[in-house]
């Protein structure tokens, strides 16, 4: 900085032009640096390097495509299979919306029940918690002997699945209220009501939308291990079933391609989450507040 | 001042012992009348907080009269026949906590209008209301903020306009101040002043500064520890409006010492040591 001294004879208005220059590199960094581009940026180029290893070694081995297919493979099939592929996709997206509202609504309905009474949550929680560590597969034939419509019960096994995850935050997060507050409502005498709507509902949803983030991406694990029990039973339309039937025809790519879409389903589903987690607490909630 | 003024809050032997068999509270008599400020003044332990939640009818006495207007507070003796009528924010009580308590997701003016929303005042009259403690607080700027976005002296300004948004007759502040900077603090307590002096507010103030007691109180009740019980009271003799003059006045100091040594004798140390 001895250049800025004034017995120094360097043009001045060249020294304030770099620095002008050097404040603004500073500020504002270069566009690849920026945090909502490297976060898209950084997966991408994993994943082209990924693709590209895995095209080069199926291409150098000459691995045949019946073990594995090339990804430039699994693209084509999945655009020529498209109308049998987008057909069944729909199908298992529906199972998985089904499930994940039915699963949301029942999980809220009874985390309720269990704040406004501790012998109901007592006496109840085991079997929530029974109904979470109960492996789906092993249920989900009897469901689907017992439920004729193939709809209702892939949706049934899908909301088991996909139930736990909003009952116990949603519980948790109706009993976290702020004491403070709590002590505040009852000195201005609120009623039950008032308490719940004003207070233990608004200090309860970044529980409840955490609870909703985990329970999306299981509506959908639930909604692909239901068709697969359905599908070895000879119904089914989704995308399991498509797997199903290309494994017992060995057609490997499009396997790879109904994987690829249910793949593709559940991080949709968790960015569609993570979205209303945002936009509903963006505000106010530590866990979604921009860290400058 | 006068000492004709009928008492607005009044404690009869009343006695704390949580269940733990914490002895919280000595019976303890205290008349605080219409229009005075009173701080209760002590170490940490001494049974302020407790005193000022059972006068709010936060907490129920073990024994003893707790007495608001001459009407028996709920919970203590003879509150029976007055049914779930807690607390009395139908008598005009308010209620500053330590810290701000504000929701996190509700806008400065929801915030504020919160007491009222409660009690089923008409939205109109509501946000009129609001809009006027607002500006008695300085923050008219600031009804569509979220309390995060406010410092921590602002959000206790908005803790402080909810409290005034029921127009109570009664104020119980539970140390405030005591978590802001001293520069933030002597101002809020100096626009409190205003505050008590426009509207004839009564006040019970919980503090351990001693130069906050004197600066602010008509009265400080002095109290000691295990168990709490008022030990000392001391009027403050000096007329007001205070303003900082008064902070650097003989006066002033004079009050401040002796309370000092109040204090200490209060801690169970021996001022003649302790100060030297």
């Amino acid at each position: 900085m001895s250049a800025l001294n004034p017995a120094n004879p360097v043009n001045p208005v060249n020294l304030v032009t770099a620095g002008t220059v050097m404040a603004e590199r500073a500020a504002r960094p270069p566009w690849f640096a920026r945090p909502q581009v490297a976060r898209v940026l950084w997966p991408v180029l994993v994943a082209l390097v990924l693709l590209g290893a895995w095209q080069g070694l199926v291409t150098v081995f000459e691995v045949p495509v019946f073990l594995v297919p090339s990804p430039v493979r699994v693209a084509q099939v999945l655009v020529a299979d498209w109308g049998l592929l987008s057909g069944a996709l729909l199908n298992t997206l529906k199972i998985t919306l089904l499930a994940f509202a039915c699963a949301t609504i029942a999980g809220t309905l009874i985390a309720f029940a269990f704040v406004q009474s501790r012998v109901v949550e007592t006496a109840l929680f085991p079997y929530a918690v029974l109904l979470q560590v109960t492996p789906i597969v092993a249920i989900a034939p009897l469901i689907i002997i017992w439920v004729k419509e193939p709809t209702v019960s892939l949706v049934l096994c899908a909301t088991i699945v996909a139930l736990f995850p909003i009952i116990s935050n949603t519980t948790l997060g109706l009993r976290s209220v702020n004491p403070g507050l709590a002590s505040y409502f009852r000195l201005q005498r609120a009623t039950r009501a008032q308490t719940l709507l004003r207070l233990r509902i608004p200090s309860a949803l970044p529980y409840f939308f955490g609870g909703m983030r985990i329970s999306s991406g299981l509506a959908l694990i639930g909604a692909v291990v239901a068709e697969f029990v359905a599908g070895t039973g000879g119904t089914g339309t989704g995308l399991a079933y498509q797997i199903l039937q290309a494994g017992y025809q060995l057609n490997i790519p499009r396997m790879f391609a109904a994987l690829l879409l249910i793949t593709l389903t559940g991080v949709l589903l968790f960015a569609l989450m993570a979205g209303l987690s945002k936009w509903a607490l963006g505000g106010w909630h530590d866990s979604e507040v921009g860290h400058e | 001042m006068t000492e004709a003024a009928r008492p607005a809050v009044e404690l009869l032997s009343v006695d704390k012992t949580y269940p733990n068999r914490t002895h919280a509270l000595a019976p303890v008599n205290l008349t605080v009348r219409e229009g005075e400020f009173v701080t209760l003044l002590g170490p940490s332990g001494c049974g302020k907080s407790t005193l000022l939640k059972m006068v709010a009818g936060l907490l129920a006495p073990s024994a003893g009269r707790i007495a608001l207007w001459g009407e028996p507070v709920a919970g203590t003796l003879g509150a029976e026949r007055a049914g779930d009528q807690a607390a009395g924010s139908a008598r005009g009580l308010s209620f500053v906590f330590q810290e701000a308590t504000l929701m996190p997701w509700a806008r400065v003016q929801a915030n504020v209008r919160l007491p009222l929303d409660l009690a089923g005042v008409p939205r109109t009259e509501a946000d009129a209301r609001v809009q006027e403690a607002l500006k008695t607080v300085g923050l008219q700027k600031f009804a569509d903020s979220l309390p995060r976005e406010l410092s921590g002296g602002m959000q206790m300004r908005v803790s402080i306009a909810r409290s005034l948004v029921t127009r109570p007759a009664l104020l119980l502040m539970d140390e405030p101040f005591g978590a802001l900077d001293e520069i933030t603090r002597n101002r809020l307590d100096s626009d409190l002043l205003d505050l008590w002096r426009a509207n004839g507010l009564t006040v019970i103030f919980v503090t351990h500064s001693i130069y906050e007691a004197v600066y602010l109180s008509t009265r400080v009740v002095m109290m000691a520890a295990r168990p709490g019980r008022v030990v000392d009271q001391v009027m403050i003799d000096e007329p007001y409006p205070r303003d900082a003059t008064f902070r650097v006045s003989t006066g002033f100091s004079g009050y401040a010492r002796r309370l000092q040594e109040s204090l200490l004798h209060a801690s169970g140390l021996n001022p003649d040591t302790a100060l030297a």
